[in-house]
């Protein structure tokens, strides 16, 4: 994107450079001068947040890789080790700890931020996707991770996640036995998970890449959702985004210190404090805050439907509801983008939040009573908002009239 | 062969020559190549897959014995078989008559209690111990049936380990084993 370059090289150094390998022409265009529209709030900080957050686990990580050893009989004391003898080793594991949880909450603002302003719609649909695809990733990596300090939530969560693929016909037992590398969760478990834990954020990383690019085709949406249509509308992103980002990671960074200075084991389970036991299973197992909404699908159905019993249905409607978001760019009918010109679905929107955070609630509560009865009805209600929700509002939904330009909805009619 | 002259580059970069004959032999031999290229990659990536199956070692621990003799009417006890844990249980005879008592259109993976167990020795249950939906391991003497309760996701198992109520699709797996005496069992 050339034409946003005011790069001229200043001097005989920079001049040959930018004759075999234009690196800083390409960092003025795509960080400093980069047109991003003037209104952004900031709910779209939670770009660079994120940014950020994988910084600081690749970073924790890499260090705590120096001290951690992965093996059945030392990995629970080794991570005891970094939080007593290690220097500093009590706030780098439990920033890396803390860190996924936050990653996951910064990451799930920016999913719905996405929802609300439409920002998975054309031409940003590639975009959306390889956000989806960076999400599954993480999910993958955060699961890994925390299965590395052996405990008993760690083993627990190593057997039930594991034995998911079990559900697929003919190949399950197989591919269960491949996966796990033995009969049962063990020591081979542990050491892949810890091979593709290192290996799997470097992925993300380069999936972010893609991400980003995808992001500097078309440029940001914004609040409005109207298309950019002069230089009237845009600010460079340096100084203006980089100083609004930068004051979003300084506001981000306070709960997060909070948690690791004060409450660094608020967000896990006592139980895995207790080493594995592959004899028994804690009386409660849930999986860690931010696999919850998903927890709750896969355990919803226990019934069979049709030929397909309950165990592959659970699983069937637990991966549909993250594969579901690949559609969602094509699911939501409406032309416009923005809820905030979008009567109808503003509401549906917002029951949609209530109804994934009722699904959270659910995950954790036993499976018993009323608690099995509301998990499927959130469940249906999750389905039934990108299934025929969605598409219906395209069609029936009037929304209200746009603003001409990003310009007139900043200044008001008389500016534009 | 044609002559160097004869072959021009086409508009999708692809080689072609005037006669025909040539083209479809040029054809077989980039599907020929290909196809070769392509086992060979597979030949490369199985090992690179492979290796993540179970080792040598841990299919070494495949076959154990264990001595009943110690273990009282209404008692279990949890024992490892190829790092899985396995109940055995020693039934009550209310146990054994309730698993009995109950019709086989009640099930959802339907089995007679005589199928659970061996013959001569139906006060034995011994089953793996991981429930039939995502693995976890059962709380024994629990659940509605006087059987086993999963607490992952609340699958109830009867007292002769046959699913009952809960997201699990099958009865709790019975492991090979066999009687070599009263008191002593071979599993694997």
């Amino acid at each position: 994107m050339s034409e946003h370059s005011t790069y001229t090289p200043g001097t005989g150094i920079e001049k040959w450079l930018d004759e075999r390998l234009p690196i800083i022409r390409f960092s003025k265009e795509h960080l400093m001068d980069f047109p991003t529209p003037k209104n952004l709030n900031y709910w779209w900080t939670f770009g660079a947040i994120l940014v950020m957050c994988l910084v600081v686990q690749i970073v924790t990580g890499v260090i705590l890789a120096m001290h951690y050893t992965p093996n059945v009989a030392m990995a629970f004391d080794s991570v005891e080790h970094i939080r007593r003898d290690v220097n500093g080793g009590r706030i780098i594991q439990a920033t890396h700890a803390v860190g996924a949880s936050m990653f996951f909450a910064a990451v799930y603002i920016h999913i719905f931020r996405g929802m609300y302003f439409g920002s998975y719609k054309a031409p940003r649909e590639i975009l959306w996707i390889l956000g989806v695809l960076i999400f599954v990733l993480m999910m993958a990596t955060a699961f890994m991770g925390y299965v590395l300090p052996w405990g008993q939530m760690s083993g627990w969560a190593a057997t039930v996640i594991t034995n998911i693929f079990a559900a697929i016909p003919v190949i399950g037992n197989p591919l269960l036995e491949l996966l796990r590398g033995g009969f049962s969760v063990g020591n081979p478990t542990l050491n892949r998970f810890f091979s593709l834990h290192y290996l799997l954020p470097f992925v993300i990383a380069a999936v972010i890449v893609l991400h980003i690019w995808a992001l500097h085709v078309p440029g940001n949406n914004n609040p409005t959702g109207v298309d950019v249509k002069s230089s009237r509308d845009t600010l460079p992103f340096h100084p203006y985004y980089t100083m609004k980002d930068a004051f979003g990671m300084v506001l981000f960074m306070i709960p997060f210190a909070w948690f690791i200075f004060f409450a660094p084991d608020i967000l896990g389970h006592p139980d895995n404090y207790i080493q594995f036991n592959s004899q028994v299973t804690p009386t409660h197992i849930v999986p860690e805050w931010y696999f919850l909404p998903f927890y709750a699908i896969l355990r919803a159905i226990d019934f069979n439907i049709l030929f397909i019993d309950s165990k592959l249905g659970g699983v069937i409607f637990f991966g549909g509801s993250i594969v579901i978001l690949f559609f969602l760019p094509w699911l939501d009918r409406s032309k416009v983008r923005s809820g905030n010109f979008r009567p109808m679905f503003k509401w549906f929107y917002w029951l949609f939040v209530i109804n994934f955070v009722a699904l959270t609630y659910l995950g954790a509560a036993p499976a018993e009573g009323i608690y099995v009865i509301l998990a499927k009805i959130c469940t249906a209600y999750y389905f039934i908002h990108f299934l025929v929700i969605l598409p219906v509002l395209g069609r029936i939904e009037k929304p209200r009239p746009l603003p001409t330009s990003i310009s007139e909805s900043v200044l008001g009619k008389s500016h534009a | 062969m044609p002559a160097a002259s004869d072959v021009h580059r086409t508009g999708n970069g692809t080689l072609a020559t005037q006669a025909e004959h040539s083209t479809n032999r040029r054809d077989f031999i980039f599907v020929a190549t290909g196809s070769v290229a392509a086992v060979g990659a597979a030949a490369t990536i199985w090992p690179l897959i492979n290796q993540l199956n179970p080792d040598a070692s841990t299919l070494a621990l495949a076959s154990i014995e264990f001595n009943l003799a110690g273990i009282e009417v209404g008692q279990s006890v949890t024992i490892t078989w190829r790092g899985l844990p396995v109940f055995v249980r020693h039934r009550t005879q209310k146990e054994i008559d309730e698993a009995k008592a109950v019709p086989l259109s009640d099930l959802k993976d339907p089995a007679t209690d005589e199928e659970r167990t061996k013959p001569g020795h139906e006060d034995w249950l011994i089953m793996i111990a991981n429930c039939t939906h995502l693995g976890c391991v059962p709380i024994g003497e629990a659940g509605d049936f006087d059987g086993w309760f999963c607490p992952c996701h609340g699958s109830h198992y009867d007292s002769a380990g046959r699913i009952r109520k809960g997201p699990a699709p099958l009865n709790l797996v019975l492991p090979p084993y066999e009687f070599i005496s009263d008191t002593l069992v071979q599993i694997g």
